[in-house]
């Protein structure tokens, strides 16, 4: 090809700023959407750090072993090539961070400092206090602000994917977006996509995902014929405040420090945890505390005040030890709750976390449709049934490095430019769309989009969390056809040109829909337990039948 | 607990503003983003009018984004760490005044991220290619620099100085934090120079009146007087070695 290849890429956390720098190197034009600056991106809530095997405490630590406890720890669904390099690339990647200036920890010499993290023995965690995501996030930000500053990038700050333009050879040429102030529904094309738009959290209503963590791309382009690959393996975490907007991690490190789990059984503290895993105590894995804690509160309704909640005790351990080993966290939960966890024990509850699921990618992170590229949260390959912790910053980052370099020999290789497309293929994906939203800005029914919303997430959290029956499957997928016949009868709430996010979230909620549809069906017919993924009727891993991806296709 | 909330409207940024109150009922946990939430679930207001939602911006509740960041009972802040048993039975909303306005509670912060691409707010390295580590930090720095790194572009700061106005220009607080920021890493040093351009232009860091409110009302701590003051004297420094060189 020869002229200038232009190329979008829709999210600004670390997976699209990653291969929107990488683009930029390869000299491709980049237009970079986004819903919000992206500084504010979901990434910026990753707390723990960033893992990379450079073996700086003489542990013996490899990539090898980086590999093997991600395969393993993913219940062997992840794709194993692509996880290999993503481990071998991972001591390059935290030193590239570091030579863009990420404040990181230090040793006394001045080296970068690691830590141990869950589920390794190795001090394998790079780490800027308990902001790393944030700091990772903003020096990404700052080379695609260096890149803005040069004209390779254009930003489009407040603007919603709300379609891609594939043309009628099947490639994508482009996306259809919308300005979520101006109302302005507008075509964009290009010579290749990719999409780096996170998970999906808000389809559970609240969870540990930021409020614009939808899925809402995904749903979009899964009813536009992408493959959804492995919607059942949602990571849900067992600690976490119970808030009412949303649900705030409390750290692992919590319980590793003498943290206890309670609640009231017979008018007497119970620790059932305790009780239950002699050996581990309040330390059993992530997965095993989430079902104790979800069986107590909804299968025995033992929770504190009757509600979704079980105490997470430290008011027995010396406050100044507190204050030194936790004070960061305590802190959180003071600020959000308005009491002081020293001395009133914490209420907490699991909660979605991360979804390791998304849309079906090649090793060269392109998904089914060509020249639409996936990188981040939102695609699967990566965590295969469960995501070890540190696991995500880097493979958000990885991804975007390998769409950045792939979408740029993509686009070499095309002999067609978006310019040669006809012109009536980008009027008719934008016409689509706009028809779309002038049906939503009709709408005058009784159900309250918000309502029923939360009504959706109450349903799939109860149902397709941690414990997952047949039965309650099918009948959330009843409920889930209902919610799509109510969302018929949706009342959009303004009638405003300016600024109308109700009517976007009306579009949201739509993608949620059929999103969690995705997921309980995918979780219905998975019949064993794997990862994230358990169900009691089928407690072991049954590698004969479902070692395997799961992959659904909309009709 | 049943709670009003009186909110400063706009439909549109030329909209001449009204009240709306709401009554709500929420639980003792609650911040002002679940009340936001409540009300858009049953947008009708004390007097029982039906209203569209309030538009306001939020996105990871739990302040490291710095996206919902309003005018709380008259103080700048972030909605999401505003809990409603601190602020009482009686909450007023309104949006940043120091920013054009969109609508409601929705303001342009725009002005931010432009003043951190004037100052150059980045780290200009080679590529992204493997090169090994990048050059060593003392402890010393890296606790200073991982303060000035939290910066979450909130705009309180800039809400609270009374040098920011509509007949100044002033590049705010935040962004001179940052342009020490870079200035303190050993690769971010080297266009020094251009960031104290940068700051000696109109509207830079000569604007400070040093009201010190800044420093008082970052949501983050971030030593902001501290930084001004420090880049104060780099660029006089700067302007009178290149007086003397010229």
């Amino acid at each position: 090809m020869n002229k200038n290849c232009d190329i979008i890429v829709v999210g600004g956390g670390l997976a699209g700023l990653m291969a929107t720098i990488v683009a930029c190197e390869n000299n491709l034009k980049v237009k970079l959407f986004t819903l919000l600056p992206a500084k504010r991106s979901h990434s910026v809530c990753a707390q723990g750090g960033i893992n990379a095997s450079l073996n700086i405490k003489g542990e013996g630590d490899s990539p090898d072993k980086h590999f093997y406890e991600t395969i393993y720890g993913g219940d062997f669904l992840a794709n194993q090539p692509p996880v290999k390099d993503m481990c071998y690339n991972a001591p390059e990647i935290v030193y590239l961070l570091d030579r863009m200036g990420v404040m990181f920890n230090r040793t006394p010499e001045g080296f970068l400092d690691f830590r141990r993290f869950g589920g390794t023995k190795y001090h394998r965690t790079a780490f800027a206090g308990a902001t790393t995501g944030q700091q990772i996030l903003y020096a990404l930000d700052e080379q695609v602000r260096r890149y803005e500053y040069h004209g390779l990038v254009e930003k489009y700050t407040g603007w919603e994917f709300l379609r891609a333009v594939i043309d009628e050879e099947g490639y994508a040429r482009g996306i259809v977006a919308g300005n979520i102030n101006s109302l302005d529904i507008e075509v964009f094309p290009a010579d290749a996509v990719i999409m780096a738009t996170g998970g999906c959290g808000m389809i559970f209503g609240k969870s540990t995902n930021s409020a614009i963590c939808t899925g809402s791309p995904n749903a979009i382009l899964f009813e536009q014929g992408a493959k959804y690959a492995n919607g059942e393996f949602i990571q849900v975490h067992p600690t976490a405040i119970a808030g009412n907007d949303k649900l705030r991690l409390i750290s692992e490190s919590v319980r590793g420090e003498g943290g206890r789990i309670w609640t009231y059984k017979d008018g007497k503290p119970w620790y059932f945890l305790e009780e239950k895993y002699p050996a581990y105590g309040n330390l059993v894995p992530r997965d095993i505390a989430s079902r104790e804690i979800f069986h107590v509160c909804v299968d025995l309704g033992l929770g504190i005040d009757g509600k979704n909640q079980v105490y997470l005790d430290v008011t027995h351990l010396d406050e100044d030890f507190l204050e030194y080993k936790l004070g960061g966290v305590l802190e959180i939960y003071e600020k959000f709750m308005g009491e002081n966890p020293k001395k009133v024990p914490m209420r907490v509850f699991p909660a979605v976390h991360y979804t390791m699921g998304g849309l079906w990618v090649d090793y060269n992170q392109m998904t089914n449709i060509k020249g639409l590229f996936a990188a981040g949260e939102c695609e699967y390959q990566y965590h295969g049934a469960n995501r070890l912790g540190a696991n995500s910053l880097l493979s958000c980052i990885h991804g975007g490095m390998v769409a950045g370099k792939k979408v740029f020999e993509y686009a070499k290789s095309l002999t067609k430019c978006s310019d040669d497309v006809p012109s009536k293929v980008y009027e008719q994906h934008k016409q689509t769309v706009v028809a779309k939203f002038e049906q939503y800005k009709k709408m005058e029914g009784k159900e309250n989009p918000y309502k029923l919303h939360q009504e959706l997430g109450e349903t799939m959290t109860e149902n397709v969390t941690v414990v997952r029956h047949n039965k309650k499957l099918l009948q959330t997928l009843d409920k889930l056809k209902e919610f799509r016949e109510r969302f018929k009868n949706i009342d959009v709430l303004d009638r405003s040109g300016n600024a109308n996010y109700s009517l976007f979230f009306v579009n949201q909620l739509r993608g949620m829909i059929e999103l969690a549809m995705v997921i309980t069906k995918g979780a219905l017919l998975r019949d064993e337990s794997r990862g994230s993924h358990y169900k009691p009727e089928f407690p072991k891993r049954d590698d004969e039948r479902f070692l395997k991806t799961t992959i659904a296709t909309y009709q | 607990m049943k709670i009003r909330v009186k909110i400063e409207r706009r439909e549109t940024p030329i909209s001449t503003p009204h009240i709306d109150i709401f009554e709500v009922d929420v639980d003792e946990t609650a911040n002002v983003i679940s009340v936001l939430m409540e009300i858009r679930k049953n947008p009708v207001t004390v007097d029982g009018r039906k209203v569209s939602p309030v538009a306001f911006e939020c996105s990871c509740l739990e302040e490291v984004c710095g996206a919902c960041t309003m005018n709380i009972n008259n103080r700048a802040r972030q909605a999401c760490s505003a809990l409603v048993k601190e602020l009482g039975k009686e909450i007023s909303l309104a949006p940043l005044r120091k920013f054009p306005i969109i609508r409601d509670l929705v303001v342009d912060r725009r002005k931010i991220f432009e003043g951190l691409r004037r100052i150059k707010g980045w780290i200009p390295i080679d590529g992204t290619h493997g090169m090994g580590p990048g050059p060593k930090v003392s402890e010393k720095v890296q606790r200073i620099g991982y303060k000035l790194s939290r910066c979450m572009s909130c705009g309180v700061c800039m809400e609270s100085c009374p040098q920011v106005n509509d007949r100044s220009n002033f590049i705010g607080p935040a962004v001179i934090a940052q342009a020490l920021l870079f200035n303190l890493h050993p690769t971010g040093a080297m266009i020094k120079e251009d960031r104290y351009e940068a700051l000696m232009e109109e509207g830079g860091i000569g604007e400070c009146g040093n009201a010190q409110n800044c420093v008082k009302s970052c949501p983050k701590q971030l030593p902001l007087t501290y930084s001004i003051g420090k880049l104060n004297r780099d660029t006089l420094i700067y302007s009178i070695k290149k007086l003397l060189e010229s």
